[in-house]
């Protein structure tokens, strides 16, 4: 079907407008963030003089904001990290080896799918304190690093790949950690690029849990962080936004890097109902 | 919804005889499982166990000593008023849900067009999506002052050259919804008409899912419509609309579905950031979520006895609306 112009400018208009409104509300933030305190309350977004010390200062008022950054990273790369080892493996039990009791233990995993965080974290955080992990980040880490829906979605991905190529493998003797690693594992890649980054956002961005677990300031991550510094500096608001801006730096190069894997990780997350 | 692609190797053990004999894997398959069913033995099936024979105690996190009460939490818990109007604040939000979803639609309807540079409007869209959290939601709270928030400073020179004299809402401060409902206790109040906390999360909750995982399912169902319909209908002299409501939509169905039982699953359990961050559940407990309760009545008042039970019941709505979901959901629809 041809559009005509004035279609096809009125679609243009309309996507322009939203996509504006999308991002007025960063940019306002990337403004607000180069003011100087005197220009908060100005109507004007455009700040008259820029004050990029703003960002100097943040570390100034929240000493430990560094380290809240380098633990957000450390904690969600190693959760990352374990959960893509531990769900492409599973899944492999599941999607490609023959054994007793295969459809009974899956479709438990699927069944827990659905039960709501809350019901488990109040146990969860009784077991870090029985291990004494609290304030730790083995106990940030650890409960985070195992993932039903990660184990579901890498498995559907396997499932999708002809049998034929490792079964190939399997009649040249190859054993099964070889055929998981050098045939399943390069085949699946997409999908555990898409797993990899939903998890590291989603650990990432997490606030239940760590606010929980952490006792102490330099155990922070950014989310809590950001939540102990804006109880106690919100009149500031040029240097919260200075703060949230250096927050969001990290998720901004993941999706520019990784954006064409997201698409489709959506699609395919629409299998979890 | 478990793909049937694999079967083969199943179906092969079941049927004609097998040209070499089917061994199982099963060392191989439990080392290979061992790390993620450890982790879920003891992270999530063991936990939930633990967690519904909490629900009937009276354990706290304070003293080493608890009793078996039988129902007694959830007897409180059906009694105690304020978890009905935590469940309404929870239920509340939803009343953004219809508009965010049609304005989702709207969006992959246009991007579907395949105009030139729809792919970097798609990208754009997706942007708050991704990036929620607690940063946002602190830049939310700023625009969202009363008093200097850019929100109300745009509203107030809109109206003024309009020469329009119109109290602003308070938004974050204000109990005022657009229910009407009474803060306090389940009933209409009509003084509490208008804008309020609840309202203002909910513009926030649209602007941050306007352009997410809803507008990419739309997109992906949209190009799944077969052309030839869409054709058909034109030929017979089909509007637009007419051609989008009779044909498109139809097909949408399963989809649109899909993000509803998502949407009322994820809602049902959410809140908790927002109230952490942006209200404290308050003001008068208006933005009080059930998922904020439980923690409330967990990690600030230490009864995880209590707060079990309300996790459960939780668990009971969530568990209701997956049923209907099966019940009525047309599964392969959803997969493909």
């Amino acid at each position: 079907m041809k559009l005509r112009l004035w279609q096809k400018v009125l679609i243009y208009t309309l996507l322009l407008a939203v996509s504006l409104t999308t991002l007025l509300p960063f940019l306002w933030m990337v403004l607000t963030s180069f003011k100087p305190e005197s220009e908060v309350t100005n109507l004007s977004p455009v700040p008259k003089n820029w004050s990029p010390g703003n960002y100097g200062e943040v570390s100034t008022a929240a000493p430990f904001f560094g380290r809240y950054y380098l633990n957000s990273l450390f904690v969600a790369a190693w959760v990352t990290f374990l959960t893509v080892l531990t769900s492409s493996m599973a899944a492999y039990a599941f999607a490609r080896l023959r054994w007793p009791g295969r459809n009974v233990v899956f479709t438990m995993y699927l069944a827990t799918m659905m039960i709501p965080g809350v019901v488990t974290m109040i146990p969860n955080f009784a077991i870090m304190v029985k291990l004494h992990l609290l304030d730790s980040y083995a106990g940030l880490i650890i409960p985070a690093a195992f993932s039903a829906f990660g184990t579901f979605m890498l498995r559907q991905f396997m499932l999708g790949i002809p049998r034929a190529l490792d079964e190939a493998s399997v009649i040249d003797g190859a054993s099964a950690w070889t055929v998981f690693a050098d045939v399943i594992l390069p085949l699946t890649r997409p999908g555990l690029i898409t797993l990899g980054i939903f998890t590291f956002m989603g650990n990432y961005g997490s606030l239940f849990w760590p606010l929980v677990m952490v006792k102490s300031e330099s155990m922070r991550t950014l989310p809590v962080g950001l939540l102990q510094f804006d109880s106690a500096y919100n009149k500031a608001t040029h240097l919260m936004m200075s703060a949230s801006v250096m927050s969001l730096v990290p998720p901004l190069l993941l999706f520019i890097v990784g954006q064409k894997y997201l698409v489709k990780g959506i699609q395919l997350g629409a299998v979890k109902g | 919804m478990i793909g049937t692609k694999s079967s083969t190797g199943v179906r092969v053990a079941q049927g004609t005889k097998p040209r070499r004999p089917i061994r199982s894997d099963l060392l191989m398959a439990i080392l290979f499982l061992a790390p993620n069913l450890l982790g879920f033995l003891i992270f999530t099936a063991g936990p939930v166990v633990v967690s519904l024979i909490t629900s009937f105690t009276d354990r706290s996190l304070l003293t080493p000593d608890y009793q078996y009460v039988g129902l007694r939490n959830y007897s409180d818990m059906v009694h105690d008023a304020l978890f009905w109007t935590y469940f309404v604040n929870t239920a509340y939000f939803f009343i953004g849900l219809p508009f965010s979803m049609a304005a989702s639609l709207f969006l992959a309807v246009l991007l579907h067009q395949g105009l030139r540079g729809s792919s970097a409007f798609r990208v754009m869209l997706y942007l708050p999506s991704f990036t929620a959290g607690v940063a946002l939601m602190i830049m939310w709270k700023q625009l969202l002052n009363p008093d200097y928030g850019a929100i109300n400073a745009g509203l107030r020179s809109l109206f003024g050259l309009l020469g329009m004299n119109v109290e602003l809402p308070q938004w974050l401060n204000s109990t005022n919804n657009l229910l009407a409902l009474n803060p306090e206790k389940v009933a209409i109040d009509t003084n509490q008409f208008g804008l309020g906390a609840r309202d203002a999360i909910i513009f926030m909750g649209t602007w941050t899912a306007i352009g997410g995982g809803n507008m990419l399912l739309y997109l992906a169902a949209l190009s799944n419509v077969p052309e030839e319909l869409g054709e058909a209908a034109s030929l017979d002299g089909a509007s637009g609309w007419q051609k989008f409501k009779s044909v498109t939509w139809p097909q949408l169905a399963p989809t649109t579905f899909f993000i509803v039982i998502m949407s009322f699953i994820g809602g049902f359990q959410g809140g908790f950031d927002t109230a952490k961050v942006m209200t404290g559940g308050g003001p008068a407990s208006t933005t009080t979520t059930l998922a904020y309760h439980i923690y409330q009545k967990a990690f600030e008042q230490f009864q995880v006895g209590y707060a079990s039970a309300v996790s459960w019941a939780l668990f009971a709505i969530v568990f209701a609306i997956t049923i209907v979901n099966w019940k009525f959901g047309n599964k392969e629809d959803l997969v493909s």
